[in-house]
């Protein structure tokens, strides 16, 4: 069944860097008079032709090159990318609010847009106003926000004060009432725009939610882009990664995550890591800093249950008697994992360099790329900590076999980043 | 499969040369009575008047050109009684500003929506002249009001005959608006100046238009170039219609309306031109 909803042809879109007119109104009508006949424009510094390579001294630049993809009914597309790559272009144009300035999109049945929620809110205007005002403006009808009024007051938690002006709320109220017209909207296909980065934890899991519910119960299409790699992987099934405007992969949505992350700033840093100013966390005494880090795996891939060891370098700019490294352990979509607080200290005297080795013993992490960060300070969980320094998640490893002989082939990321032990014994 | 393509929306480059796509505004009646509603509820939230405003705008207005022209520089009203004169100038003259002036701001002032979400654009225009025409019909029961009241003492008000055609006059001074709006609007995505010239413009206007001096006091050699201006005919004759004063003649006001409707397609041309892409360069 080829059921495509959305077709994308050739999409480009261009944007024009630095004024958008000649400047004069003359010289813009003389452009425009010479366009009429069919030449080129006598004030245009840079045609058409000459930008499509991109270069640098360029007056255009390409926010989307020949993009083309097709969306089936019922699929959940996850379109990521890192900032500038084009994303919020092509949502942009699917969502008709700008067009392209070559290529085609074929669209079946009515787009539904979540750029950004609560837009065309009144500040004046109370709750329940705005839910009919915000909704007219999505496209909805009115018998069908009357039908869904309930339902809307009641997915935004805001029931207290639907009758209030808008003004007046918490900026998480506002944003909630804002999803929760936008969530109840009834388009064919929706498209979705960083909204899960609002509101409490409670209610981002229940806007995953309904989002589940709408692409898996309702079998609607849904595009969805985001930066938050794990609802990507929760919601989507496929996923395209974008890249300076182009498609650089399309297919399954843990192949194009790890694609992305690869690409990006999960790049495997080298196992030696000296540590200059700008990767510290501000604000720290520094009365113990680090110097360096050293893997001492030159691959930077381990086992489950291999012990990590790193040699520190460290530098003391006064005397400490109980020095403690802690190291906290991310996993590749920025969530923390675990955390080690040492109890074994040791001494530092003022202006010594010493070099320690410390150990992760059995991380019994499961497959994956993770980050550590790392630090130090006196003190444990029993009587308190105080940070010297600290180095934030810049230095990566990667888990990729069970032992030295079994690699991980299997491990959905649903299953979480713990690979936990377990004994199976018979009884009877 | 080779199902027959039946795609509800073609997202190309270039909107075609000419589209007024009426069918999209209808699909959209909701969202423009929202607007409207919009308007007048946060309009006036947090005021002790509220919508008396609307009345205390032209009760003043009148009061002022009473005091200025009619009474310090004593500018004669062809026999009408000078409130009545000043009055029925000034409110279809403020419908008019307020559709030309809030059209003319749909791009700048909605960029903040317009960048979010896709709706016909063409509603927050119209709804801006839905919004005024309420306006009006509420300034205009107001004048109904005093004019009856001055009926009562005066026997000498005479309606005339264009009584009945007021809604027409009022139906062209809302496209005439429109149109302007529109070009303008439309301009200033790309010449912000316009922003800042309008307002100013519009209220010289006024005085090229005879609603603080009667049509009289215009030089004869003038009048066929004062009657150019397309508002002159359709403030002329709103007047004919309550006082049986002089109508203007049916060339006159044939240009009038050739211009109006000139003025609209031009709009709604440059309009469509802009509406794709104004979001990249507002």
């Amino acid at each position: 069944m080829s059921d495509t909803v959305i077709k994308v042809e050739n999409i480009s879109k261009f944007y024009q860097l630095g004024l958008i007119n000649h400047g004069t109104l003359a010289k813009d009508l003389q452009g425009w008079w010479a366009k009429i006949r069919g030449k080129e424009d006598p004030n245009s510094q840079v045609s058409l032709l000459n930008s499509q390579n991109n270069n640098a001294g360029s007056d255009f630049i390409y926010a989307l090159k020949d993009v083309s993809f097709d969306v089936k009914q019922g699929e959940v597309l996850g379109i990521i990318g890192a900032n500038g790559a084009g994303k919020s272009t092509l949502l942009k144009i699917l969502s008709r609010v700008t067009s392209p300035t070559s290529g085609c999109i074929k669209i079946k049945g009515r787009i539904g847009s979540l750029l950004e929620v609560g837009t065309g809110f009144h500040p004046e205007l109370t709750g329940r106003e705005n839910i009919y005002l915000n909704g007219a403006i999505l496209g909805m009808r009115k018998h069908e926000i009357d039908k869904k009024l309930d339902e809307i007051i009641d997915f935004s938690g805001v029931e207290k004060f639907i009758d209030t002006p808008v003004k007046r709320y918490s900026s998480g109220m506002y944003v909630r009432l804002a999803f929760a017209v936008a969530a109840h909207l009834d388009p064919e296909i929706l498209v979705v725009d960083e909204v899960l980065a609002v509101g409490d934890a409670e209610f981002q899991k229940k806007a995953l939610g309904k989002m589940q519910d709408v692409s898996r119960g309702e079998g609607r299409t849904v595009l969805f882009v985001s930066h938050n790699m794990a609802a990507v992987r929760q919601l989507c099934k496929k996923a395209v990664v974008l890249d300076n405007g182009q498609i650089v992969m399309s297919g399954q949505t843990d192949e194009a995550v790890d694609c992305y992350l690869k690409s990006t700033q999960m790049e495997k840093t080298s196992n030696y890591f000296v540590v200059t100013d700008e990767y510290r966390d501000k604000g720290h005494a520094q009365d113990v800093s680090f110097v360096s880090f050293k893997l001492l795996k030159k691959d930077l891939c381990y086992s489950c249950n291999e012990p990590i060891t790193i040699q520190i370098k460290l530098h003391a700019n006064k005397d400490c008697k109980d020095c403690h490294i802690n190291c906290t352990i991310w996993n590749a979509e920025k969530q923390p994992v675990g955390s080690v607080v040492s109890f074994d200290g040791f001494k530092i005297e003022k202006d010594e360099d010493k070099l320690v080795e410390y150990t992760i013993k059995n991380p019994g992490l499961a497959a994956g790329m993770y980050t550590y960060s790392i630090s130090v300070g006196s003190g444990d969980i029993t009587t308190g900590l105080t940070i010297f320094d600290a180095v934030r998640d810049f230095m990566t490893f990667e888990i990729d076999r069970l032992d030295d002989s079994k690699y991980f082939t299997v491990w959905a990321k649903s299953w979480g980043s713990i690979y936990l032990q377990s004994t199976t014994r018979e009884i009877k | 499969m080779s199902e027959k393509e039946n795609w509800t929306t073609i997202i190309t480059p270039k909107n075609k040369f000419f589209r007024l796509n009426l069918k999209e505004l209808w699909q959209y009646r909701d969202l423009i009575s929202s607007f409207v509603k919009r308007d007048f509820t946060a309009t006036y939230k947090q005021t002790i008047l509220g919508p008396l405003w609307f009345f205390i705008q032209p009760i003043f207005t009148t009061i002022m050109f009473l005091i200025v022209f009619g009474n310090i520089a004593k500018i004669p009203t062809d026999g009408i009684p000078q409130v009545l004169f000043y009055m029925n100038g000034i409110i279809l003259w403020n419908y008019f500003s307020k559709c030309l002036l809030s059209t003319s701001n749909t791009f700048v002032g909605n960029a903040g929506i317009f960048k979010k979400v896709y709706f016909s654009r063409l509603t927050i225009p119209v709804s801006n002249v839905i919004s005024a025409l309420v306006q009006f019909a509420i300034q205009f029961s107001l004048f109904i009001i005093i004019f009856i009241s001055y009926k009562i003492y005066d026997a000498d008000l005479r309606l005339s005959l264009a009584i009945f055609a007021v809604p027409l006059f009022v139906l062209q001074m809302a496209v005439l608006g429109l149109g302007i709006g529109l070009i303008i609007t439309s301009l200033t995505t790309k010449y912000r100046d316009l922003t800042y010239l309008v307002g100013f413009a519009v209220q010289l206007w006024m005085y090229a238009t005879p609603i603080v001096y009667p049509l009289s006091m215009v030089p004869d050699k003038w009048r066929s170039l004062y009657m150019m201006n397309p508002v002159v005919p359709i403030l002329e004759s709103f007047k004919h219609a309550f006082f049986s004063t002089g109508m203007p003649s049916v060339t006159e006001y044939g240009i009038s309306v050739t211009t109006t409707i000139f003025l609209l397609f031009a709009g709604i041309f440059v309009f469509n031109f802009v509406e794709k892409n104004f979001v990249d360069t507002v």
